[in-house]
């Protein structure tokens, strides 16, 4: 079953696109799933709800909402279009697709790891001498650091297989926005492809299952017996 | 006097009012079950904040509704010993006892890790997960972290209760050395009429 240069081609812009994804989404993920966790404010319920839509929404919608907000004249794209980038048809957009499609996920892990830890801990740093931000770097960060891996690891396989905001946002661009979950489809519409897509569903379910295997290995070994499970 | 406390708590629905004086030495805050015993720890300790009044301590105006004065925590400079402990998990106990002592000024160190360990009997224990140890090993921690952060006066939330008898002589020895040989003003809150007896300098009854 070898595999064409093509096909490792594939495989890198997928690692690429979801690594950019958690990149970018980590840090937005662990500010929302902070806030959703510890802040009330009003309009929480409004938040939540939105942070969640991509994990319900078709992901058709997603991806023609990202269309509309990157284009020319809309929000993201006037924004971008400060720096001289866009992001349409380009692999940039892919991740962003990506990025969006997995932030639930990754919020409902760093939240749950937040929300694990013990605030009582922290009021003892506090007593301790330490300010608030000494004990969210010293207590907080590091108590809830197995589920942000373990976050992001996830995120990072749903990445990889994100597949319809994608091809709605950026197409399906060989060597551009054509990752695996694409490329496999691609290939579904060709005759002959069957060989093709074979392979590249099972580096899928290869990928996939590592991902999901780190994801829990990390928890456990950056636990040390007391974190808690996400997976 | 080193607390001076005139304050009103509130607690839930419930608002707590709270008003004594203490000298330097041993103090005992006792009254029935619930009555916000704890609630007057937190409050001096600046993790729960009054709805007024004031509380000084050592003539230190840590929070005075009136002149908005409330320090954070951070700067009241109390050693508290919670009575669940809260050792860090993530920490063995070295760094769990220097996690306040690096924080602390140098002026207000009166304790190496050393001479904490010794005073304490926790020498052993220095590399061991807080999770290991018992009872009254994790409290003479708990007691070590909160001296080593340079505290200008101890709170102690129920430092004897889930203690055997040997144990709790041990603690009780150790209560009485920092208040004789650290000259620590502390105030402790405990159920235990023997203990309090046996501890207290003087004694302060918070009625519901």
């Amino acid at each position: 079953m070898g595999m064409t240069a093509d096909e490792w081609g594939i495989v890198m812009l997928s690692l690429q696109v979801s690594l950019a994804a958690i990149c970018g989404a980590v840090p937005l993920a662990f500010v929302l799933a902070w806030a959703l966790a510890r802040l009330r404010f009003p309009g929480k319920i409004l938040l939540d709800g939105l942070v969640h839509l991509p994990l319900v929404l078709p992901p058709v919608v997603i991806g023609w909402l990202l269309l509309i907000a990157f284009a020319p004249d809309g929000p993201g794209g006037r924004l971008l279009a400060l720096f001289g980038v866009s992001v349409l048809f380009r692999w940039t957009g892919a991740a962003i697709a990506a990025a969006v499609m997995a932030l639930p996920l990754m919020v409902r892990a760093i939240r749950l790891s937040l929300e694990a830890v013990d605030p009582r801990l922290e009021q003892a740093a506090r007593t301790l001498g330490a300010g608030p931000w000494r004990t969210f770097a010293t207590i907080t960060l590091p108590l809830a650091s197995p589920g942000v891996l373990a976050g992001a690891v996830l995120g990072f396989a749903r990445s990889l297989g994100e597949f319809g905001a994608t091809i709605t946002f950026v197409s399906n661009i060989p060597d551009e926005t054509r990752t695996l979950p694409l490329a496999i489809y691609a290939a579904l519409q060709l005759p002959g492809g069957d060989s093709a897509v074979w392979r590249l569903a099972a580096l899928a379910v290869v990928l996939s299952l590592g991902a999901l295997v780190a994801s829990e290995a990390l928890t456990r070994a950056s636990g040390q017996g007391r974190g808690s499970h996400v997976l | 006097m080193s607390f001076d406390i005139d304050a009103t708590l509130q607690r839930g629905e419930r608002a707590i009012p709270c008003r004594f004086t203490a000298p330097a030495g041993i103090t005992a805050l006792v009254g029935p079950s619930g009555v916000g015993k704890s609630s007057v720890l937190e409050a001096i300790a600046g993790l729960l904040r009054p709805t007024a009044g004031r509380i000084l301590v050592g003539g230190t105006v840590l929070y005075d509704s009136a002149a908005g004065v409330d320090l954070p925590p951070e700067a009241r400079a109390c050693g508290m010993v919670f009575q669940d402990l809260r050792l860090f998990p993530h920490r063995r106990v070295r760094e769990n006892l220097t996690y306040g002592e690096m924080l602390a000024p140098a002026e207000r160190r009166f304790l190496s890790l050393d001479e904490a360990a010794a005073f304490l009997d926790i020498a052993p224990l220095l590399g061991r997960r807080p999770r290991t140890l018992s009872g009254g090993e994790a409290q003479r921690v708990a007691i070590g972290r909160a001296l080593l952060s340079g505290p200008r006066f101890l709170l102690m939330d129920e430092p004897l209760t889930a203690l055997d008898d040997a144990r709790r002589e041990a603690i009780i020895l150790v209560i009485e050395r920092i208040r004789d040989q650290l000259a620590l003003p502390i105030l402790l809150v405990s159920h235990d009429r023997v203990d309090v007896a046996r501890l207290a300098d003087q004694v302060v009854e918070l009625r519901p």
